[in-house]
């Protein structure tokens, strides 16, 4: 493969960002919109071409003896600091890669049409489509990198984009508020994110220059995976409290991955990020940008895998996240937050199935189920943002309480979006249950306590999501509608609700292990029933459950409520994370550490400032009468001053 | 006759004092236009003799006298212009009523 599709699948969507940013201003709405939407269709089949090419060609440059291979389709100097410290800009082919061009390219396809019904109106929407691209371009960057300095300087402008998006509705105070929270809390994350990979680069050794890889810099991934050994050398040879300089450098650089992928305790700017548009929530905040975190690990894997005690962590932190946030869902009212809420719960159930991996236990499946979910979670929770976008759209208002007895009225929403919750909850033959499937054989694998901890939250997902599903299709059609009858969404809108449901309806047959696997070798998915009947069994009963309590209006979950009052009210306030933080940053942060800061520099650093203005003032001020404006004088003053460096220069030369 | 380079010096030096002392003491702008001018042709004469008693060979000192003299021409007509305006705003060609431009 040349390198003119790679090249043209970052740059068209860089060019597009700059045409419809700096010219948007100047072009009619229908312009912009139908040039971001062709750009992209194009986007699309070049990634198309490229990936199934990679996948399905044969061709012994991707695959060799049933392995497929890594290949840098180009990989140029972009910035040579010192001889070590050199910055490539390159294209990495290999399975997770091909397969997230094929996720991201595909919901930024169906996302960048449906925002065509769904912004029709708004203000700025020259400027949201240029946005998109920058995202799209930035997504792709990241994927492809050929090495770690890549990945985080596109791991910054996903974050850069999904701020400008954040705050699109720059005009509201909360959307405002959102997006500088997601940037500074990811940013933050980002912080552990540099000292990691600084640490790793610091001590890895250089490749040798007659080596395989030619002296490739010491930050390129397929060097540091494929020569373990030679970084497990170089990086165990210290210790830091207790754990190798490896286990330090890799838990440091998946912080960075917890602050995108929303893992407690850092989680908390996803909820608000749903401030934003509700297509860009479906394409950032639940199919692409959020599932960084889980690809970096995966790009990571060889060096995770040394380092198992960081595995441990990363499988610690995905559980408990997942558990609270399938709690904090069960009690939200906002659909979107629900939404955000069940996507950190689904990030973490990936980010355990890689924590719990071994290559020993089942050739390590955990790996391909991850990425396996990873795909078919992209699908259906996109489909379902994009549903719930269709749903606010019609009544206006986020809360399911506004809602209630929609099937009716919006047969197309109602019958995808069920699509969609089927996935989620894992019921066959959606997308959802075979992905989950493998994950849990994986976990229990490991441990019986993964196993088993996940299966409780995969039957909370069940039941939240239905939860969902009957508040706002069943129970009770809300009074409002005489005036206001809901319907369904124009035909931009429709059609990716549509797409996206029959890939949730058929994904799951794909054979994914053949694929993308941890070693790049095939695995032949099969169903292990002993894990698949009990986790559809409690699917089942979960769905029974939200059924018996939500189908028809009633008094059981106003009861429920009542009889356990502080229990609802701490999830509905998501465990007062946000609270926590508010009084770590305003009480201690800012009223303790900040305030002999503040003193410092108000009356050091500030004071030194005055001070020299105050003189200078004080001295322009004193002799300021010499410029009289007589122009004699000015000439006297001239000629006394040249008569004394005369003499002086006189004196010097005696 | 073998003239020694203080034969001319010394009458520029004199040119160059008269110019000075003229531009600080008058008060009529024209005045002090003539001083300026005294001042600059003291200039060129240096000029001229520096470069025929040290480089008797070359005439870049030369040269350089004849351009002076004509940017010198085109000074100042300008001037007298300026002077003249000023004239024709104050009804004076007192340099002490053109002060304004201060701190």
């Amino acid at each position: 493969m040349g390198i003119t599709l790679p090249v043209l699948i970052l740059a068209l969507p860089f060019a597009m960002f700059l045409i419809l940013g700096i010219g948007g201003v100047k072009m009619p709405r229908k312009l912009a919109g139908i040039l971001g939407i062709c750009a992209n269709g194009a986007l699309l089949a070049i990634s198309y071409i490229v990936a199934l090419t990679y996948f399905f060609s044969g061709e012994t440059a991707y695959i060799i003896d049933g392995v497929r291979q890594q290949l840098q389709l180009f990989d140029v100097t972009w910035m040579a600091f010192t001889d070590r410290l050199v910055v490539n800009i390159g294209f990495l082919l290999d399975p997770i890669s091909a397969m997230m061009l094929i996720v991201i390219t595909t919901i930024s396809f169906m996302v960048h049409l449906y925002s065509w019904g769904y912004m029709e109106h708004e203000p700025g929407f020259q400027r949201y489509y240029a946005f998109l691209s920058l995202f799209t371009f930035s997504m792709l960057g990241l994927v492809v990198a050929t090495n770690i300095f890549q990945m985080y300087i596109f791991w910054e402008l996903v974050g850069v984009s999904s701020y400008l998006l954040i705050g699109f509705f720059y005009k509201l105070p909360s959307a405002v508020s959102a997006s500088k929270k997601a940037f500074i809390v990811t940013r933050f994350a980002d912080l552990f994110m540099l000292i990691g990979i600084l640490v790793l680069s610091y001590y890895v050794a250089e490749t040798p220059a007659d080596g395989p890889l030619g002296g490739a810099s010491a930050f390129n991934f397929i060097m540091l995976n494929n020569n373990s050994v030679n970084v497990l050398e170089s990086t165990l040879c210290g210790t830091f409290m207790g754990g190798s300089i490896l286990s330090w450098a890799m838990v440091f650089i998946f912080v960075g991955g917890m602050g995108k992928s929303a893992m407690l305790p850092l989680h908390i700017w996803l909820p608000d990020a749903m401030e934003g548009p509700t297509p860009v929530s479906a394409l950032i905040h639940a199919a692409t940008m959020v599932v960084a975190g889980v690809y970096l690990v995966a790009r990571f894997f060889p060096l995770y895998l040394i380092a198992e005690g960081s595995l441990l962590f990363i499988t610690v932190v995905g559980a408990i996240t997942a558990f609270y946030a399938a709690v904090v869902a069960c009690c939200q009212i906002d659909i979107k937050r629900i939404l955000a809420f069940s996507t950190i719960s689904q990030i973490a159930f990936m980010m355990v199935s890689l924590g719990v991996t071994r290559p020993e236990l089942h050739e390590g499946m955990g790996y391909m189920a991850s990425m396996f979910h990873l795909f078919t979670h992209a699908m259906f929770k996109a489909l379902l943002f994009l549903g719930a976008g269709a749903l606010i759209h019609a009544v206006h208002s986020n809360n399911y309480t506004a809602m209630g007895g929609m099937r009716k009225y919006m047969p197309i929403t109602h019958w995808t979006f069920l699509i969609g919750c089927l996935a989620i909850a894992g019921i066959p033959p959606f997308s959802g249950f075979f992905s989950k499937d493998e994950m849990l054989t994986a976990m229990y694998a490991n441990s019986p306590l993964w196993g088993a901890w996940m299966t409780m939250v995969a039957a909370l997902t069940a039941f939240y999501m239905f939860r969902m599903y009957f508040l706002v299709f069943w129970w009770e059609e809300n009074p409002h509608y005489k005036e206001h009858t809901p319907h369904d969404a124009p035909w931009q809108m429709s059609i990716p609700l549509i797409f996206l449901a029959a890939v949730s309806c058929l994904a799951g047959f794909l054979p994914f292990g053949e694929f993308v696997t941890w070693n790049r070798e095939p695995y032949h998915i099969h169903l292990d029933m002993s894990v698949a009947i009990p986790s559809i069994c409690v699917a089942v009963v979960a769905i029974a459950f939200a059924a018996w309590l939500y189908a028809r209006k009633n008094d059981k979950p106003a009861k429920m409520k009542a009889a356990m009052p502080a229990l609802w009210e701490a999830a509905h306030r998501r465990f007062y994370w946000d609270e926590i933080y508010m009084f770590i940053t305003h009480k201690i942060i800012f009223n303790g550490v900040c305030r002999g800061i503040a003193w410092f520099d108000r009356h050091v650093i500030d004071g030194t400032m005055d001070g020299l203005a105050a003189v200078t003032q004080y001295t322009s001020a004193k002799i300021k009468g010499l410029q009289s404006g007589n122009v004699q004088a000015y000439v006297l003053w001239y000629f006394i001053g040249a008569v004394i460096l005369a003499a002086i220069t006189w004196i010097c030369l005696l | 006759m073998d003239l020694s380079i203080l034969w001319y010096l010394v009458p520029s030096v004199i040119m160059f004092a008269a110019g000075v002392y003229g531009f600080v003491t008058r008060k009529n702008m024209i005045a002090l236009l003539i001083s300026l001018e005294l001042m600059l042709n003291s200039a060129d004469l240096n000029f001229v003799v520096f470069n025929r008693y040290l480089f008797p060979g070359s005439m870049e000192g030369m040269f350089f006298t004849l351009f002076a003299i004509a940017i010198a021409a085109a000074e100042t007509a300008i001037a007298i212009a300026i002077i003249i305006n000023i004239y024709r705003a104050v009804q004076s060609t007192d340099i002490n009523v053109v002060d304004k431009m201060k701190y």
